[in-house]
């Protein structure tokens, strides 16, 4: 048997590390990150200053934080559209129940965990008890939200916006947890980027290390077959729907206490910013195979292109042709790599 | 006998799926289900793997008498069945899927390590060498796929393998490597339930043929009481073969 395991052996070396290396979902986000960083820190030198980097890094951190929770659950074979207006609803329900009820601010973020957790639920029972398609139920918890968010805003306040976060108790600290900054070298980064590397590797350990990880592959992959081996296949799916509302309010905490009133349309339109970078990240939309770490590095692409355009002085409105660009060659690149993992046999 | 039926049956509706079934499953021996589409060795093959309840006749496990609510109940007496469809997810890696739903842990942890050795050593054991255990089962051809679920299905502790048509999608040469993991199982002390419409495919590796025919039973047969060709002229049905072969004779 011993002969056998080291003849076995062999032939996986001589497979080739280069299919190894090509089977990762995260390569062709890789080669993309270094694409784009090169083609902007050749042409400007501020963006490749700790003062430059420190600055695309700060989008790419609230916009990782989402896009690796989305990632997780596209692995599972699900999206969820409302996932952007939620880090609007958890962040005016911080703000308004310290503001205006008072509240001190981590009861106030207590409240808004809890009904985003009930949200994420919510949409996870209806998802997993009715078959629907996540695309549609989340469409209509994405519409609810929104208008939620404006009605009860404008009820509130009669305006689109509720602010004033800044005089509400317990906001210092809260702020230096979550919303401060930490110095590295001289250069003030942002705290977020830290919880953002933290939400990445937690991510990345369940889904390669731990029993619900392969759940979640399995869900995405299959569904009948991962039940009928026993996984728990509606449960997993709850779950990550609560991981996706979990990160929103994490997010929406994050900006409140950062810019300290929140506008009641923020977060629109956001939902598919992080399914694109969870999917230039090497997420397949049928699910079953994906990264988190491919989606976290997505964002920093997106970071680097939204902040590098700006160093650049180009006008902003190339940001989206530019995010159009990179989604289509991140699909054909990916489908390019798979297509070639899969086709070496024996 | 590990598993046995005694007139076994069941009716959905109004309709008679199956009725007064009587076979064996011994431990050591394959017992080959033959019979064309609709003659009743799905709606046989649910009731032994707990899918269905049967509800006319006796169901007996190790001798006593059992009418299992759910797959979980029939495995959790070491009866495993493997589907041909249902049996893998293409995306996974052949440990990842060897171990789906019953990963082992070390800690918190899914202990990935010994999950990799297990997969390999239990493949190796049943003589199936698979270059890779980290390639994902959909680079695995048809043959290697239900040879990897076989496996899995005698780690965890199956003392009967129902196996539902599982060369009936496979090339000449791929239906070989498949019976060859079925004698290997068999030669583990596993009892083996192999459904099949391929008397072909039964005969090299069978003990026992059980024959159906529009829901029920056209006998159990010992190895030594039947010959390949009789086999499939019963399985064909004889006469209506026959007849076919009149009927479409030139002029």
């Amino acid at each position: 048997m011993t002969a056998a395991a080291g003849r076995a052996d062999e032939r996986v070396a001589r497979a080739g590390l280069v299919r190894r290396l090509l089977i990762r979902p995260e390569l062709g986000a890789v080669v993309g990150l270094v694409a784009v960083f090169a083609f902007f820190a050749a042409q400007s030198p501020v963006f490749r200053s700790p003062q430059g980097v420190a600055n695309w890094l700060d989008p790419a951190a609230t916009l990782g934080i989402m896009a690796v929770a989305i990632a997780l659950l596209m692995i599972g074979g699900e999206f969820d559209l409302s996932a952007g207006v939620l880090t609007g609803t958890t962040g005016l329900i911080l703000v308004t129940l310290a503001t205006r009820y008072g509240l001190d601010v981590w009861t106030a973020m207590l409240v808004g965990l809890v009904v985003a957790l009930a949200i994420g639920l919510a949409n996870g029972l209806i998802v997993t008890r009715t078959r629907l398609p996540s695309f549609i139920v989340t469409l209509g918890t994405f519409l609810m939200l929104q208008g939620v968010n404006l009605g009860v805003t404008k009820a509130l306040t009669g305006t689109v916006q509720v602010s004033g976060l800044r005089r509400a108790a317990g906001y210092e600290d809260a702020r230096a947890l979550l919303a401060g900054t930490v110095e590295i070298g001289g250069t003030p980064f942002r705290v977020a980027i830290l919880w953002w590397l933290l939400v990445t590797a937690v991510a990345t350990w369940v889904l390669m290390r731990s029993r619900p990880g392969n759940w979640i592959f399995a869900v995405g992959g299959n569904e009948q077959a991962a039940r009928a081996v026993g996984v728990p296949a509606a449960r997993t799916k709850i779950a990550l729907f609560m991981t996706t509302a979990f990160a929103a309010w994490l997010v929406g905490s994050i900006l409140a206490l950062r810019y300290t009133s929140v506008q009641a349309n923020i977060g629109i339109g956001q939902e598919f910013i992080y399914i694109i970078a969870a999917v230039i990240g090497g997420c397949l939309l049928t699910g079953g195979y994906g990264s988190a770490i491919g989606a976290s590095v997505g964002a920093v692409i997106f970071g680097m292109a939204d902040k590098g355009i700006v160093f650049l002085g180009w006008d902003a409105d190339w940001f989206k042709f530019f995010l159009g660009a990179m989604l289509l060659l991140a699909t054909l690149a990916n489908r390019l790599v798979r297509r070639y993992a899969e086709e070496v046999k024996h | 006998m590990i598993i046995e039926t005694r007139g076994i049956g069941k009716t959905f509706g109004s309709v008679l799926a199956l009725r007064d079934v009587s076979m064996g499953v011994a431990a050591g021996e394959v017992t080959c289900v033959l019979g064309d589409n609709g003659a009743g060795k799905s709606t046989l093959i649910k009731i032994l793997s707990g899918v269905h309840r049967h509800d006319a006749g006796t169901f007996l496990v190790d001798g006593r008498e059992v009418s299992f609510g759910s797959p979980r109940e029939a495995l959790d007496r070491g009866i495993a069945t493997v589907y041909q469809d249902l049996a893998m997810i293409p995306l996974m890696s052949v440990w990842r899927n060897f171990f789906l739903g019953s990963e082992p842990r070390r800690g918190p942890a899914f202990d990935v390590a010994r999950a990799r050795r297990i997969a390999r050593e239990e493949l190796l054991a049943m003589g199936i060498d698979i270059r890779d255990v980290d390639q994902p089962v959909g680079t695995l051809s048809g043959g290697e796929r239900q040879s990897v679920a076989i496996a899995r299905a005698v780690h965890f502790g199956a003392r009967v393998l129902i196996l539902d048509e599982p060369t009936s999608a496979l090339g000449v040469k791929q239906a070989g490597v498949v019976l060859r993991y079925i004698v290997r199982a068999r030669d583990r002390g596993l009892g083996v339930v192999f459904i099949t419409h391929n008397p072909h495919h039964a005969y090299p590796v069978g003990d026992r043929f059980l024959l159906l025919n529009r829901g029920t039973s056209l006998g159990e047969y010992g190895k030594a009481d039947i010959t390949r060709e009789e086999l499939t002229a019963l399985m064909a049905g004889g006469a209506e073969l026959a007849e076919l072969e009149h009927e479409l004779r030139r002029e």
